[in-house]
């Protein structure tokens, strides 16, 4: 097992399906020539030239808007969005076309379409650059949203998703790039849609994904000295969701706490606490909580910033909450 | 041009006209739901434009599309099922009115957020020039798209990456019930174009031939320069926009006006004074299409509605979990 960074594990992904299949292709701002705004596509533009790494106009809705068209005649666009925050200019067709052209014409056409976007707070970007809003995008049938929170994952999801034939979002953190993993040797895939226990326990059950993966993993690790095992399922996906990890553990241990960057109001944790009272009310012991942003925009001051942001602290607050 | 084809043009467009025709009655007999948008008045812009194309170039457009999905080859009795709903229908139901298409075809749609097919348009093409083939992507779009973000988007992309688009803007004088002056800084479109230093031109859309003419040009340029070029074409809708419109916005003797160029009699003298066909023959396609619109019909009404199980189906193309 190699460790490497969350930037190179994502950059390796793309490089191994570009030299797999001629049809795949990147675009966005800055790709080329600049080697991406975070440095993934750094030396593609020598290696693949502008026809395969191509800059555009700062123009989101010709950006995915083009790349959803060169998807449906047979290419396999990588459409870059510099932040996920720009994805609010292309919301058109990131979630009223992309996920409807299959449906809509009877499967007439498909959309092998990944947009890979940069999520997240915690940069100083202040409140228009720094948002999380993943669980609006997974609220659309037809898209899938991935989130990998491990290097692993990142390199092992994006290989499937740029082979997937359906349009997929694949959110990366902002933060995350130089967080260091084990990936295994040689090509390997993770599908999507399937959730994964991260941590073994068996005293609660914390759910989360990509940043909230790191910030619950640290979490766990204060909490064991206490005495506290808490298992971590990371959900990798959004949608398609899978809660069948989520259940099996919440069946063991009968507490949870969800934990998400994003706002808490309408969130993800909205969405797993709703499908655990739905499909495992009998194993409840103690009310599932919310580890989740404050509801307020993003502001620029540090100190500021992070205390909108979930930390650490929060969520061991909470995991001795519901095991009170 | 043969006068084979002249004729096939002309049954085209009297096949729209009819099949359009009885679709409104039954929108009106409550059989089609929805909303309807139909091409009456327009149908020498398709029809010229879809003649001078070949099959390897591709056709997009927006929801006015049921006249475009016939110049494609498209058999009414799809058509007609699609506007009932039903399982025979090419989108099985799924899309209606406003979203036929055929990949066979090479006719993409059928989109219907006003200008958001223009991007995948630049797209398609796109994909063309990627696979190094000089495919043309003909994009068709009305007046009113020309004033919203994704027009400039793909227009500026286009020129910039040097996309086989031929851009077709179908002026048809109103966006909805707002006329061209009321919604667009420039009443002369085209000007848009010249932002984007793009070839263009403008033509008159109630004569077929000369739509005809236009496209061939520009389909041609498209393909030998490699570039895109922008073709205005100045018609009318005899009809409201949709179903729904109450026709406040303009009067009675400006629709009676452009009535009196209507497209398929223009073209009718036309096929006579050049002695392309007889009134005989004109008589005997007219009589052909009453048959076929017929058949479409029956057909139609005969056809099964989806099964319940379509509801999941083709959602995505890989199986998930729900």
């Amino acid at each position: 097992m190699a460790k490497i960074t969350m930037r190179e594990a994502i950059s390796q992904a793309l490089m191994e399906e570009m030299d797999r299949d001629p049809a795949v292709f990147i675009m966005g701002e800055e790709v080329g020539v600049w080697g991406g705004t975070y440095a993934v596509t750094k030396g593609f533009y020598d290696k693949y030239g502008a026809d395969r790494v191509k800059d555009t106009p700062i123009a989101e809705n010709a950006i995915v808007g083009a790349a959803i068209g060169a998807a449906m005649v047979g290419q396999r666009p990588i459409a870059e969005l510099m932040t996920i925050n720009f994805a609010f200019s292309a919301m058109d067709y990131i979630v009223n076309q992309a996920p409807k052209l299959h449906y809509m014409f009877g499967g007439q056409f498909t959309v092998p379409l990944v947009i890979r976007a940069v999520g997240g707070g915690g940069r100083q970007l202040g409140a228009t650059h720094s948002q999380t809003p993943d669980a609006i995008f997974a609220h659309f049938p037809g898209l899938k949203v991935v989130s990998p929170g491990t290097p692993e994952d990142a390199k092992g999801l994006l290989k499937s998703a740029i082979r997937s034939n359906d349009p997929i979002l694949f959110i990366e953190h902002a933060t995350m790039y130089q967080v260091r993993g084990e990936v295994p040797e040689g090509e390997y895939l993770i599908p999507i849609g399937k959730s994964k226990v991260q941590r073994a326990g068996k005293d609660l059950t914390i759910v989360t994904y990509c940043k909230g993966l790191e910030l619950s993993m640290k979490a766990a690790d204060e909490l064991s000295k206490e005495g506290i095992e808490a298992e971590i399922v990371d959900l990798r996906t959004l949608r398609p969701l899978d809660m069948e990890p989520v259940l099996e553990s919440f069946k063991k241990t009968n507490r949870a706490i969800v934990v998400e960057e994003g706002w808490k109001s309408y969130g993800v944790g909205s969405e797993i606490v709703s499908r655990m009272y739905e499909e495992a009310f009998d194993y409840i012991d103690a009310p599932i909580l919310r580890v989740a942003q404050k509801e307020v925009p993003l502001p620029y001051n540090r100190a500021l910033e992070q205390a909108a942001l979930p930390q650490v602290p929060d969520i061991i607050a909470a995991a001795k909450e519901v095991l009170r | 041009m043969k006068k084979e084809q002249q004729l096939d043009m002309y049954h085209q467009m009297v096949l729209i006209r009819r099949v359009e025709e009885r679709g409104a009655e039954l929108y009106q007999a409550g059989k089609i739901g929805g909303f309807m948008h139909l091409y009456i008045g327009q149908e020498a812009v398709s029809t010229g434009l879809i003649a001078a194309r070949e099959p390897r170039d591709r056709v997009i457009t927006a929801y006015r599309d049921h006249g475009v999905a016939i110049n494609c080859g498209l058999s009414a009795d799809e058509v007609m099922a699609e506007l009932l709903g039903k399982a025979t229908g090419m989108s099985k139901g799924k899309g209606g009115s406003m979203h036929m298409a055929s990949v066979e075809k090479n006719m993409w749609g059928g989109h219907a957020i006003v200008g958001g097919h223009l991007p995948i348009a630049a797209g398609l093409a796109l994909g063309d020039q990627y696979a190094k083939n000089d495919n043309v992507t003909i994009c068709m779009f009305g007046d009113g798209a020309t004033n919203i973000g994704y027009f400039h988007e793909a227009l500026n992309l286009a020129k910039t990456w040097g996309l086989r688009v031929l851009w077709v803007c179908e002026n048809n004088q109103y966006g909805m019930g707002t006329s061209v002056e009321r919604a667009s800084a420039v009443s002369d479109i085209r000007q848009k174009a010249e932002g984007y230093a793009m070839k263009n031109a403008e033509v008159n859309g109630m004569d077929v031939m000369a739509v005809y003419e236009a496209a061939k040009e520009a389909i041609q340029y498209v393909r030998k320069e490699g570039q895109p070029y922008f073709l205005e074409v100045d018609t009318y809708r005899f009809r409201g926009h949709s179903m729904g419109d109450p026709e406040r916005y303009r009067k009675a003797e400006e629709v009676k006006q452009w009535q009196e160029n209507d497209p398929i009699g223009i073209f009718n003298k036309y096929l006579l004074d050049t002695k392309a066909s007889t009134r005989k023959g004109l008589d005997e396609i007219e009589a052909r299409v009453e048959e076929e619109v017929n058949k479409a019909v029956e057909f139609a009404e005969a056809s099964p509605e989806p099964a319940l199980e379509e509801l999941f189906t083709n959602v995505y193309v890989e199986e998930v979990n729900r």
